[in-house]
């Protein structure tokens, strides 16, 4: 019988359809796979097997009794734990939320149930989704498939791993500066983070507000266009959501795999390639440029010339909005609670106490610069300047995109790095975000497609960028780029991992 | 902390010698059916922490959005305190850790309200108007309720724990802010008072609050300062925090006044501050000490797009306004014809409502202000209630009069039957009926009464009939003991002359 973990979520979920195997079966399968790996690369934080399996059994029992289901009825998924799940644990990394039980589902959640998907539990990731490590995380460091002594990115390292070592089809990630797409980079998955609005955040535990998108994690190009077209579209509960529906995504994939990008005008962005990129990253990254060119697009150069500042107003912004939305962690109404040990336990002495013990070194760091930022005197030069940034890269990118469809670069500089080789250093750990921080700031949809091995054996990955709302634009050359690669390589990219378990 | 307090001026010194300046912060509860940013219910005296959400509580992942009817009853606030209505204005956060604010930030408006630059005419007892400037009136959300339970007085100093209640977190709040008030002189605090009147009537004209002060519907921050000439630049002033009673607002500024010249006499200068109103004494004294400066870090809120009311939605909302209480008053005035003292003494004893209402139920304006600011002021005055407290409506009131008129009772009756009615006796009417104080007109059981009499005054009657009329009275009289002054005197008379012949 064939092993249900190695189907995509689109081949299985026709497996599914055509009976030759049950949603039980296929999340025991992922259940089993789990317990035997995920002790190596402890991608969960938080396995839900019994929830798991009676999704997966109601799904089967509506299967059988004929009744019309969703195309990813039954196909299991994991949800990054900065995503609140009603009766599931949902600590977003960190000890100040371990133990609480959320109320409440998050909006994509609800449609993930809805449809039938059952969920296997909850990824690791960077507290707050603060890192691009996994390394930040309160409960221990998640390994990168590949390597065990390398990270799997962050801070959606859990989900990109779980998908990597096949714990997983489907996964949920969130991305405020990267999160999805560097771990897909250097896991060799796919990472799509949608359009600023084209997912509802309501139910993320957020970061930072403007710049926090949910979207999926994925091997294939064509499993994210049907995860996000089912997490996407206006939600009335975030008023940042987009009222409009989603473009059809699934079928921009389905299109693009048929490889005929005629037509098609492709921008490399000047600032995104040269210094600071691994030689291995920028010789996968033309390559690619050349496939595209096979399938008849025309490569163009686009120059931004404020993304050089974006990483300066990225760490203004998101600490300014983070300080802010951790404000709430507290101890007064959920999570951790810590009194203090002498003097007067006092409301105010209970919230310094509990966000003292509970907050790791690098959320810490956020919240003061973040506070810092905010300060009467330093508003307009900090939080101020930094919106200005904003304000030009957005121009940089709709003078990018008048002359071109889609914006190109290396997702990340450098292939994953090794465990604790940038913990002491958080400057070289903010600088694995230069090429994705951009688009958060911008609001545009962005894709990270695994484009091949570097030198030192380690996948890569090609980044694209559409304007806003045009994520099908993603899904077409993501796939076109995806299907020429596979032709070259013979087999997907993740058959050359190593077999864990 | 230690600050002399010299003794207060009197009053009268004070307003000799300096000019007072108020400022008024005023902040109403908006009557909408569900909070701000979520759809809680609010309803005043629901079980603690029953009116909540994810959002209201402030737990992870949730997310405001606007309560459109709350913007609505802003925007007609600000159109009848003749405000400008912004195109375009946004909410922000103002942060600061305090366990009755769930999210640890307020979210509200700073430097973008909805409505600015407006002015209220607001009319003194004796008829003196007095115009108010209008800075702005911006939306926000309300905090919780904090119970300090074990100390002294509910305070929380010594208190042993606190409990929380989340119902009001979040309900929709207006706060309206007034330019300087200059030009009041001794009449400051007639002007303040006035002033939170006067937007308590529009507040419940609009429809938008209960606006119950003892409810905390509305709530006044009284600002002073003191100068030496209305030439002189603003002195320091003092903010005196939710005086809440119109009466409260007037001696609040009144105390100030003497307090604050005081130490200006003394030569020492006022410390800007909060401070607190006592009702007991009518004092004031200072709040929380603040060792620095507070710093709110106000910032947008990222989580909210910004309102923008179309220009043809506040042009329905202007054409839909109801009459205001000040334009009512003139029309009635008008309509009634009642003179200049007469109105103003209707206003004061808020017998405005009553006596239209009475007018709307048939009787004339003329009766209906004798009953409401006579013989039902009086009882008013005696049972110690306000007059629209009495057990009697104005439609009973109108149909007492029609009783009068149609000679059915006289005056005198009128008043037992008032008797009844306060009683709970029921209507006019069926006092009349169950009490038999119809005004006998069947001559018969008069004629009775009538010969009975004259048999007993066989004297009278020779008088009479020798020509002089004058002792008839002695006659009529009896008779009408008889019948327990419920005859006709008129009639009765008719009778017993045309009986004696």
């Amino acid at each position: 019988m064939t092993d249900l973990t190695r189907l995509s979520a689109a081949e299985l979920a026709e497996t599914l359809a055509r009976k030759e195997a049950s949603s039980v079966e296929a999340t025991r399968a992922h259940l089993d796979r789990i317990a035997a790996v995920d002790g190596d690369v402890h991608a969960f934080l938080h396995v839900s097997s019994d929830d798991a399996l009676a999704t997966a059994a109601d799904v089967d029992a509506r299967r059988a009794a004929g009744e019309e289901l969703h195309p990813l009825a039954g196909v299991p998924i994991a949800v990054k734990d900065v995503v609140v799940t009603k009766g599931l644990p949902s600590t977003a990394g960190s000890k100040i939320l371990e133990g609480w039980i959320p109320p409440y589902d998050a909006t994509l959640v609800e449609k993930i149930r809805a449809a039938g998907l059952p969920i296997l539990g909850k990824t690791n990731m960077d507290e707050f989704a603060m890192g691009s490590s996994t390394e930040h995380s309160a409960f221990g460091n998640t390994h990168n498939p590949w390597d065990l002594d390398r990270i799997p990115g962050g801070s959606g390292g859990g989900s990109a791993a779980a998908v990597a070592a096949f714990e997983a089809p489907l996964a949920i990630g969130t991305d405020t500066g990267g999160s999805i797409r560097q771990p897909g980079a250097v896991t060799g998955t796919v990472g799509v983070k949608p359009t600023y609005g084209g997912v509802s955040r309501y139910g993320l535990i957020a970061m930072a507000s403007s710049l926090d998108q949910a979207g999926p994690v994925t091997r294939t190009v064509l499993d994210s266009a049907l995860l996000h077209e089912l997490i996407g579209g206006h939600d009335p509960r975030d008023s940042t959501s987009i009222p409009e529906p989603l473009p059809p995504l699934v079928e921009a994939a389905r299109q693009g795999a048929l490889g005929d990008l005629s037509g098609l005008k492709v921008g490399v962005v000047t600032q995104l390639q040269g210094e600071g990129y691994q030689p291995g990253v920028l010789a996968r990254f033309h390559e690619s440029l050349e496939l595209l060119t096979k399938a008849g697009a025309e490569v163009v150069e686009v120059s931004c010339p404020s993304f050089d500042y974006a990483l300066a107003a990225y760490y203004l912004i998101m600490p300014a909005e983070a300080s802010s939305n951790l404000a709430k962690f507290d101890g007064m109404r959920f999570g951790l609670r810590v009194e203090p040990t002498d003097g007067p336990v006092t409301a105010e002495r209970v919230m310094a106490a509990t966000r003292g013990a509970g907050f790791g070194d690098e959320v810490k760091r956020r919240v003061v610069l973040g506070t810092y930022a905010l300060s009467a005197g330093y508003y307009d030069a900090y939080y101020g300047s930094a919106q200005k940034v904003r304000t030009l890269i957005q121009r940089d990118f709709d003078a990018a995109f008048a002359q071109a469809d889609v914006l190109v670069s290396p997702t990340a500089p450098t292939t994953a790095f090794k465990l604790g080789e940038k913990l002491d250093d958080p400057l070289a750990m903010y600088l694995n975000d230069v090429a994705t921080i951009p688009a958060n700031l911008a609001g545009v949809p962005g894709i990270s497609v695994p484009n091949g091995l570097s030198d030192d054996g380690l996948p890569v990955g090609f980044q694209i960028l559409a304007p806003a709302k045009a994520d099908d634009r993603l899904y077409r050359v993501g796939a076109a780029l995806e299907s020429a690669l596979e032709s070259t390589w013979g087999a997907p990219l993740l058959d050359s991992a190593p077999r864990l378990g | 902390m230690t600050t002399t307090t010299p003794a207060l001026v009197s009053y009268d010194d004070a307003v000799r010698r300096y000019d007072p300046v108020i400022g008024i912060e005023v902040h109403v509860e908006l009557g909408t059916r569900t909070k701000m940013f979520c759809p809680a219910e609010q309803s005043f005296g629901a079980e603690p922490n029953t009116q909540t959400t994810p959002v209201s509580l402030g737990l992870p992942g949730a997310l405001p959005v606007v309560n459109g009817t709350a913007v609505e009853y802003a925007i007609r606030i600000g159109l009848a305190l003749n405000c400008q209505i912004a195109e375009s204005c946004r909410f922000a956060r103002k942060n600061y850790f305090y366990p009755d604010v769930p999210k640890n930030f307020q979210t509200s408006q700073y430097d973008e309200p909805i409505a600015y630059e407006g002015w209220l005419d607001v009319e003194l007892e004796d008829g003196t108007v007095h115009r108010v400037e209008i800075e702005r009136a911006h939306m926000e959300e309300d905090a919780g309720k904090n119970t300090h339970v074990g100390g002294s007085a509910g305070r929380i100093h010594g208190a042993e724990y606190s409990l929380v209640d989340y119902n009001r977190a979040g309900v929709p709040l207006v706060e309206i802010v007034t330019k300087p008030i200059t030009g009041a002189g001794e009449r400051a605090p007639e002007v303040a008072r006035a002033y939170v009147q006067a937007l308590r009537d529009i507040f419940r004209v609009l429809d938008v609050s209960e606006a119950r002060m003892e409810r905390g519907n509305v709530r006044a921050d009284v600002n002073l300062s003191l100068r030496a000439t209305p030439d002189s630049p603003l002195g320091t002033r003092t903010e005196t925090k939710n005086v809440n009673s119109f009466r409260s607002v007037e001696r609040a500024v009144r105390y100030e006044i003497s307090r604050q010249a005081a130490i200006l006499d003394a030569g020492e200068t006022v410390i800007q501050e909060t401070r607190h109103f006592h009702e007991e004494d009518g004092s004031t004294s200072p709040g929380r000490v603040k060792s620095d400066a507070e710093d709110y870090r106000y910032f947008p809120e990222p989580d909210l797009v910004p309102v923008a009311p179309s220009r043809e939605w506040v042009e329905e909302i202007r054409a839909t306004l109801p009459e205001l209480p000040q334009a009512r008053r003139r029309r009635l005035h008008d309509e009634w014809g009642f003179a200049d003292a007469e109105m103003r003494d209707v206003v004061n004893a808020g017998a405005l409502d009553l006596i239209e209402a009475t007018v709307a139920a048939g009787a004339t304006p003329a009766a209906a202000r004798k009953w409401w600011m006579g013989e039902l002021a009086r009882r008013a005055k005696q049972d110690e209630v306000e007059l629209a407290d009495l057990a009697i409506t104005p439609a009973q009131i109108g149909e007492l009069q029609r009783l009068v008129d149609s000679g059915r009772i006289n005056d005198k009756i009128a008043r037992q039957v008032l008797d009844g009615v306060l009683a709970g006796e029921g209507d006019p009417e069926a006092v009349v009926v169950a009490r038999g104080l119809e005004v006998v007109s069947d001559d018969g059981p008069l004629l009775e009464a009538i010969d009975a009499a004259l048999a007993a005054q066989p004297d009278i009657v020779e008088k009479v009939r020798g020509g002089n009329q004058g002792p008839v009275g002695a006659i009529i009289g009896a008779v009408m003991k008889a019948t327990k002054g419920q005859a006709d005197a008129k009639r009765v008379r008719e009778l017993v002359l045309e009986r004696i012949g």
